[in-house]
């Protein structure tokens, strides 16, 4: 852990990510407590600038509304969507890539058949299409996105397995009468890990984008305050108060960095061999 | 916010003001670039009736009468008419002169036929009316008689273009009206005439050079422009593409920009027969707003004020009554419904609501009408009312409004001059029917309110029919079947130069007969 840290820490912009992120996460723990009342509660006269008012530091949105609320509680709600979405496309790639990776013949055709369909439409089209279906409500953004986003896991996941497979060690396994599933979750799936969590870290940070464009384009739970949500509403008042698109579009930008920094950090500390830079 | 709002409208007024007066006699030629959104399904004003096919199609057909923004009727295609002292007998004269666009006279004929055959057929809202007429006849080529089976307060307001468009007989009689090719050039009486019309990018109208009122038009043509997009509407009016944006074609927050700019005029005018009306439906079919006491809490807790100010500019005016203030029999005096949080506390506090979370059904005809949905919910928040917002489209609002699946809902309704045309429509138990948006979907009933709408619409003097109308106000408001909103305002915005395209109670539909450019 140790080794981890330091490698991790050589790496100077991943540091810098990890310190944005917890100032995100942060944010979004604190925001029942910095602001108690509801963020769309309308505070003030609509389109207040920023820094024109003390405790309006950001200014209000269309209806008065606080920006720096609608910030803090709009973190919760894009790390939410980002780890759930995240952890539930990984339950459902890992399952597959590792089977059809450990199996292989059959086995591997029928579900990398079935990956493929999922991976040849385009994935925020899917999103849309799903959301259509159901009602835009958070669960659901929750697990459309995470359908969308599984194929890739199970590709990475069934590599992989597929070269960790003819190893000795599986196959000493084998020999010494452990089980299938056995193997694949304590022998196989443990030496798997560092790339599929230098890939759920990246994942978290296409699925916090995925959200905001769907809020962008009114497909977001309208009773949820979002950073997607906030820059859709912003969009069409764009040329008076561009702020307001703004400064949530810069919240994105900040989070999705800080995460593609993290995962580059990981990628140095768990494949030491494989780094890229030398120090 | 208010101050700055205010300060907006007066300007607004100021320029409309500037641009009634002065600028000398018209002048004829030109031409006029205006927007049309979105782009009309038929230009065949018989068969369909929808907005912008009345905004196009009421330059190339009339019908009998106009109407000014007092919604007084004015000479259109009858120069004069006289109603009988029973109420039974409405006889009109038609002008001398009058050619189709393809130079065959119109007649009596024409008129007897397009209302008595065509429009029957295929106009559901004049068929409505039309159910109180007992005979249409012509004795001769210029006069038209209209005799009712018992006397129909508003009967005087249906003659209007958009309800009673006059369609050319010796072109339709005896064909399959949806399928007659004349549909695609469509031909009428108007002041201008169809000339093309490219799918996706424009309409083509040019002056009909034989029209029976001498000198006008004052324009030689007039394109309609389509621009699918809202904000390169706006931009197109910016450049000076565009000349003429009739009301609704910008978004709202956009409309102050616009107006401020050198040269540009905007009036409110124009909207009256119309008299569009916002309010939520309260669901009384079932679940929490039965509870009339729920119902005066929400009604006491929007802030419509803050909703005209912050979402619409400062345009349009707080309803307080089921009847316009620009439509007939309009009575302030009824019971109040103004913001008062705590007079929605103790309605509350009165009323059998446990915390049930009321799904409110927004309209989904862009942000203004989400982000007041959003304002809704949060006054109702304040007053201690959970709700939430159901995600809809078009198709869905349609649906769920339909199948009363909502507790609030918010709508708009035309009014049509008056309230037995459109007011009445919405509060009547028996026009209670799952799966239209349009008609009691409240289901609100009360007997009272059903016998006195029933017994204003036939009485036949205006004041017996004020008395029953301001008693049904006071009744409606009462019970509120529905929350009040806005009375909504659709600025027309027009480059100066072009004077006087809004002159009647339908704005800029029939109004560019009269309008000129002036100049420099």
């Amino acid at each position: 852990m140790k080794a981890f840290w330091s490698r991790f820490r050589q790496n100077r912009g991943a540091v810098i990510g990890l310190v944005l992120l917890i100032c995100v996460i942060l944010c979004a723990v604190a925001a029942p407590f910095v602001f108690p009342r509801s963020p769309w509660s309308m505070v003030q006269r609509p389109f207040l600038p920023p820094f024109t008012m003390d405790g309006l530091p950001l200014g209000t949105d269309a209806l008065g509304r606080d920006v720096l609320s609608g910030l803090f509680h709009g973190a919760r709600i894009s790390l939410l969507v980002g780890l759930v979405s995240t952890v539930v496309a990984l339950a459902i790639g890992i399952p597959i890539g590792a089977l059809s990776g450990y199996f292989g013949g059959v086995v591997d055709d029928a579900l990398m058949r079935f990956t493929e369909f999922f991976q040849t439409i385009p994935s925020f089209a899917l999103a849309i299409v799903l959301l259509a279906i159901f009602q835009p409500s958070l669960g659901y953004i929750i697990l459309a996105i995470a359908i969308v986003s599984w194929p890739p896991v199970a590709r990475l996941v069934r590599g992989e397995v597929l070269s960790l497979r003819g190893r000795e060690f599986v196959e000493a396994a084998t020999l010494s009468g452990q089980g299938h599933l056995r193997i694949i979750c304590a022998q196989v799936l443990p030496n798997a890990l560092p790339p599929i969590i230098v890939l759920a870290s990246l994942m978290v940070a296409t699925a916090i984008l995925l959200e905001s464009s769907l809020s962008f384009l009114g497909l977001g739970d309208p009773n949820v305050m979002s950073w997607g949500y906030m820059i859709g509403a912003a969009r069409t008042v764009l040329r008076t108060a561009w702020w307001l698109s703004f400064i949530p579009g810069i919240a994105i930008l900040l989070t999705v960095l800080a995460l593609n920094l993290i995962g580059e950090g990981l990628n140095d500390a768990l494949n030491p061999r494989l780094r890229r830079r030398g120090t | 916010m208010k101050t700055l709002t205010s300060l907006t409208t007066m300007a607004a007024l100021a320029l409309a003001a500037t641009a009634a007066t002065a600028h000398g006699p018209p002048v004829p030629g030109g031409t006029l670039n205006a927007v049309i959104q979105p782009e009309p399904p038929s230009l065949m004003l018989g068969l369909v009736q929808n907005g912008p096919t009345q905004m196009v199609a009421g330059q190339i057909y009339e019908s009998l009468l106009r109407y000014d923004t007092d919604l007084n009727p004015m000479p259109s295609l009858a120069k004069a008419w006289t109603i009988s002292d029973d109420g039974l007998t409405y006889t009109f004269t038609l002008q001398d002169g009058v050619l189709w666009h393809d130079d065959t006279p119109f007649t009596s004929a024409d008129v007897v036929f397009s209302v008595d055959v065509f429009l029957r057929e295929t106009h559901p809202r004049l068929r409505a009316s039309l159910a109180h007429v007992d005979s249409i006849t012509a004795p001769d080529d210029t006069t038209v008689v209209f005799t009712l089976k018992q006397p129909f307060g508003p009967f005087l307001g249906v003659f209007e273009v958009g309800t009673m468009p006059m369609i050319p007989k010796h072109i339709y009689e005896g064909t399959d009206y949806a399928n007659n090719p004349a549909n695609n050039t469509p031909i009428g009486t108007g002041p201008f005439k169809f000339d093309t019309w490219e799918r996706g990018s424009h309409i083509h109208l040019v002056k009909n050079e034989n029209y029976y009122l001498d000198g006008k038009p004052y324009l030689d043509e007039i394109y309609y422009q389509v621009i699918p997009d809202a904000a390169s509407r706006a931009v197109a009016f910016e450049t000076g593409k565009i000349d003429l944006l009739p009301g609704g074609s910008v978004e709202n927050f956009d409309i102050p920009r616009l107006t401020a700019m050198d040269n540009v005029c905007s009036t409110n005018e124009g909207w009256e027969f119309f008299g569009p009306l916002s309010w939520m439906w309260m669901n009384m079919h079932e679940g929490p707003m039965t509870d009339k006491n729920l119902r005066k809490a929400v009604m006491h807790a929007l802030d419509r004020d803050f909703a005209r100010d912050a979402l619409w500019n400062g345009n349009g005016k707080v309803a307080t009554s089921p009847i316009s203030s620009v439509t007939r029999f309009y009575d302030a005096d009824v019971p109040d419904t103004s913001y008062d949080p705590d007079k929605a506390k103790d309605y509350l506090a009165q009323s059998g609501y446990d915390g049930e979370t009321l799904r409110i059904l927004p309209l989904p005809y862009g942000e203004t009408w989400q982000r007041w949905a959003e304002a809704v919910r949060q006054n109702l928040s304040e007053v201690g009312i959970k709700s939430e917002i159901v995600a809809t489209d078009v198709a869905g609002w349609n649906q769920k409004t339909g199948a009363w699946d909502f507790d609030l809902g918010f709508t708009y309704l035309y009014q049509y001059g008056d309230p037995a045309l459109g007011v009445a429509r919405t509060y009547v138990s028996s026009n209670i029917a799952k799966g239209s948006p349009w008609n009691n979907v409240s289901g609100y009933v009360n007997p009272e309110v059903d016998k006195l709408f029933a017994e204003a619409a036939v009485q036949t003097t205006a004041e017996a029919r004020q008395d029953l109308y301001s008693q049904v106000q006071k009744i409606v408001v009462d019970d509120v079947p529905v929350a009040w909103m806005m009375e909504l305002q659709f600025p027309t915005i027009y480059r100066c130069d072009l004077h006087n395209p809004v002159n009647t109670a339908i704005g800029v539909n029939d109004g560019l007969r009269d309008a000129w450019i002036s100049k420099d």
